[in-house]
């Protein structure tokens, strides 16, 4: 066992491995091949053995499985307990999670077990070096992310404690294509665990499944405060009916109630990255920027010349959103 | 049977409302025009405190100009308050500000419930709410929306979870971080703000004693004032030399402009437009 290596906590909700997990053993792939050390993955949970297959073939070597019918559901201290523990035990030299409400609680609580640093929701991980006071530390954690309401990009290291820890955003890391013949080792860990270390009671759990997948959607009409009736709102989702696209939105289109939560793209929302974006009355502000600047093509429409996303879009219409978008619908339809 | 609570209060520049006269000309903010606020967040943890009626003391750990905050918290209706300050806090990453806080919560002695914000909007961590629980030894409910029911041995609350929420229950003393959704915190009362306008801090004022004796409630004559001797903090774990993670760079950002194609606004441009993309695969 490789006693270097990147470790990924892998999360579950009701015995299905997040999304996020796999984007972060494709990303801790990356990472150990540049570091020439090993995957490992945490698991924690009950019945899933059968579950860990996809973690090897997305890229683990090693999967440390414990298993406990109080484990079942996520909380707090049994968590960071073993996660804790497990860490001391192996001695990884990095450890990622996702930054999900879950994993934003857990990481923390690791990190002031074992008195090392955190850097919460990066959107990049690098390998690189880092000087100080004359000394130079080789190929550690590059922990990049934003920062300051998104105005600026902070590049945080943990240059003298061991593991370097970090959570990462959801929907930034690619996933790699999944190799259904690669193998890893599972290694069932016993942990000691007594009822005080259960003092949270769940007494109910509520979660639908999102009807709305951002993250995979090819198009994307997104949806910015430029819609302010509920005439224009039905104007952006007929196109989106038009193209099979998905419906996105800013966050005040959010907060003014038009849209649900699970729609908002940017820092605080979705990262997304399809083949078309389409921008309707969207200004462009860097902490929505963030969520599409990835998107293959961008069409912004805007009302104002002088509005950020006009520069920055491939394809730019300066108009009133509600004569642009009938002309865009026109010529969709006339090929049906 | 009157709940001892804590609120961890933070000051930091107002990140969500930016005036004009702090952008540069670059298009980058200029970070020490902003005006200080208390994170936003952290009132909604206060006006749960109010809400529960327990007896509330308010601590934050800044320089001394971080006195604004704890004033803030007493305009509304916190019964004490502490400032943390100390240059050699200055430089703490939430490592070493979790253990400052918590060293000041240690000196305090008796709590039943902390209340903090889920996170500050200058650095978006949401850290140093799990780190204390950690080093306190007790548990941790984070972002929480509403606190149902709160009894001397009990709290029960809402938590919003990925893709929906959840109802715990923990046993007392515990912390909760609380979100924005969770309440429409309430403005400063005038009356309050009188009495507290002009309240100074005291160094190394020990705690008072009707805060162990809660029945009797008790008034704040001063701001409490401690350093990091008056904590008996280590001073390896404070400030910079406590903080394991170090800044390597910063970066502004500002949008990089691409070689923009523009569409006139006809139906000729708009259809060539769908046409191309048509054409490309990337529709249809
Ligand atoms: C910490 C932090 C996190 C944030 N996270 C996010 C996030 O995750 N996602 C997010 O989106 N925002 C986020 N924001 C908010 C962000 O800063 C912007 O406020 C927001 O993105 C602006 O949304 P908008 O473009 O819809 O609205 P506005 O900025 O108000 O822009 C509306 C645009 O519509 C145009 N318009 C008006 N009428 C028409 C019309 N008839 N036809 C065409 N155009 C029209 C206007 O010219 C204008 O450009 C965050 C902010 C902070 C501080
Ligand atoms: N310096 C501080 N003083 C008091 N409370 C703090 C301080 N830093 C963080 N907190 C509390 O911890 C919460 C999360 O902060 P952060 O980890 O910085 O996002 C805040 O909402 C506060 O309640």
């Amino acid at each position: 066992m490789n006693p270097k290596s990147v470790l990924v906590f892998i999360e579950q909700n009701d015995k299905e491995i997040a999304n996020v997990s796999l984007e972060l053993i494709c990303e801790a792939r990356r990472l150990a091949n540049q570091l020439k050390t090993s995957v490992s993955a945490a698991v924690l949970g009950f019945g899933l053995k059968k579950k860990l297959d996809v973690l090897a073939h997305y890229g683990s070597d090693e999967i440390y499985y414990v298993e406990d019918k109080r484990l079942e559901h996520f909380t707090s201290v049994p968590y960071a307990k073993i996660i804790a523990e497990l860490i001391t035990k192996h001695q990884p030299q990095i450890v990622l999670f996702g930054a999900t409400i879950n994993g934003r609680d857990l990481a923390p609580r690791v990190s002031a077990a074992l008195s090392c640093g955190l850097t919460a929701d990066c959107t990049n991980l690098q390998i690189g070096d880092y000087n100080f006071q004359g000394k130079t530390k080789e190929n550690i954690l590059l922990q990049i992310r934003p920062a300051f309401g998104g105005n600026i990009i902070a590049t945080i290291v943990s240059p003298d404690c061991s593991p370097s820890m970090a959570s990462v955003r959801e929907g930034v890391m690619k996933m790699s294509a999944p190799d259904q013949n690669r193998k890893a080792k599972i290694i069932e860990e016993k942990c000691e665990l007594t009822a005080s270390d259960f003092p949270t009671e769940v007494c109910e759990v509520a979660r639908a499944a999102k009807s709305v997948d951002l993250k995979g959607s090819k198009i994307i009409v997104a949806a910015g405060m430029g819609v302010s009736s509920k005439e224009s709102l039905d104007l952006v989702k007929k196109l989106a009916t038009a193209l099979g696209a998905e419906i996105g939105c800013t966050r005040p289109v959010v907060d003014a109630g038009l849209l649900p939560l699970e729609c908002q793209i940017g820092q605080t929302g979705s990262t997304v990255r399809p083949n078309l974006y389409i921008a309707c009355g969207i200004s462009g502000q860097l902490q929505h920027w963030t969520g599409i600047s990835e998107s293959k093509r961008i069409i912004a429409i805007n009302s104002d010349p002088n509005a950020p996303i006009l520069k920055v879009a491939h394809y730019s219409i300066v108009g009133d959103l509600n004569d642009v978008i009938p002309k865009m619908l026109k010529k969709i339809m006339s090929y049906e | 049977m009157v709940l001892r609570i804590i609120t961890l209060v933070k000051q930091v520049p107002d990140t969500a409302n930016i005036p004009d006269n702090a952008m540069k000309a670059d298009g980058t903010v200029n970070r020490s025009a902003l005006p200080a606020i208390t994170n936003p967040e952290d009132l909604n943890a206060l006006e749960e405190a109010l809400k529960i009626k327990g007896l509330i003391t308010a601590i934050t750990l800044g320089p001394p100009s971080a006195i604004k905050v704890l004033k803030e918290s007493l305009y509304r209706g916190a019964d004490d308050a502490v400032l943390v300050t100390d240059a050699k806090f200055a430089a703490s990453d939430t490592l070493a500000t979790s253990y400052a806080l918590t060293k000041a919560i240690e000196k305090i002695g008796k709590f039943d419930i902390i209340l903090c914000g889920r996170q500050a909007i200058d650095g978006d961590t949401a850290q140093v709410g799990p780190q204390i629980a950690q080093k306190l030894g007790i548990n941790q409910l984070t972002g929480v929306v509403e606190i149902i029911s709160a009894d001397k041995e009990h709290v029960k609350v809402k938590r919003i979870i990925d893709g929906g929420y959840e109802i715990l229950k923990s046993p007392l003393p515990v912390l909760i971080t609380v979100r924005g959704e969770a309440n429409e915190p309430r403005g400063p009362s005038v009356k309050r703000a009188m009495l507290y306008k002009n309240i100074t801090c005291k160094c190394n004022e020990s705690y008072d004693e009707a805060y162990l004796h809660p029945e009797i409630g008790c008034s704040c004559e001063n701001i409490k004032q401690w350093s990091a001797e008056d904590l008996k903090a280590d001073l390896k774990m404070c400030g910079l030399s406590g903080s394991p993670t170090k800044v390597k760079n910063i970066e502004n950002v500002v949008l990089a402009a691409r070689n923009t194609r523009m569409i006139a606004n006809t139906a000729e441009d708009i259809g060539a437009l769908m046409q191309e993309l048509t054409k490309e695969h990337i529709i249809g």
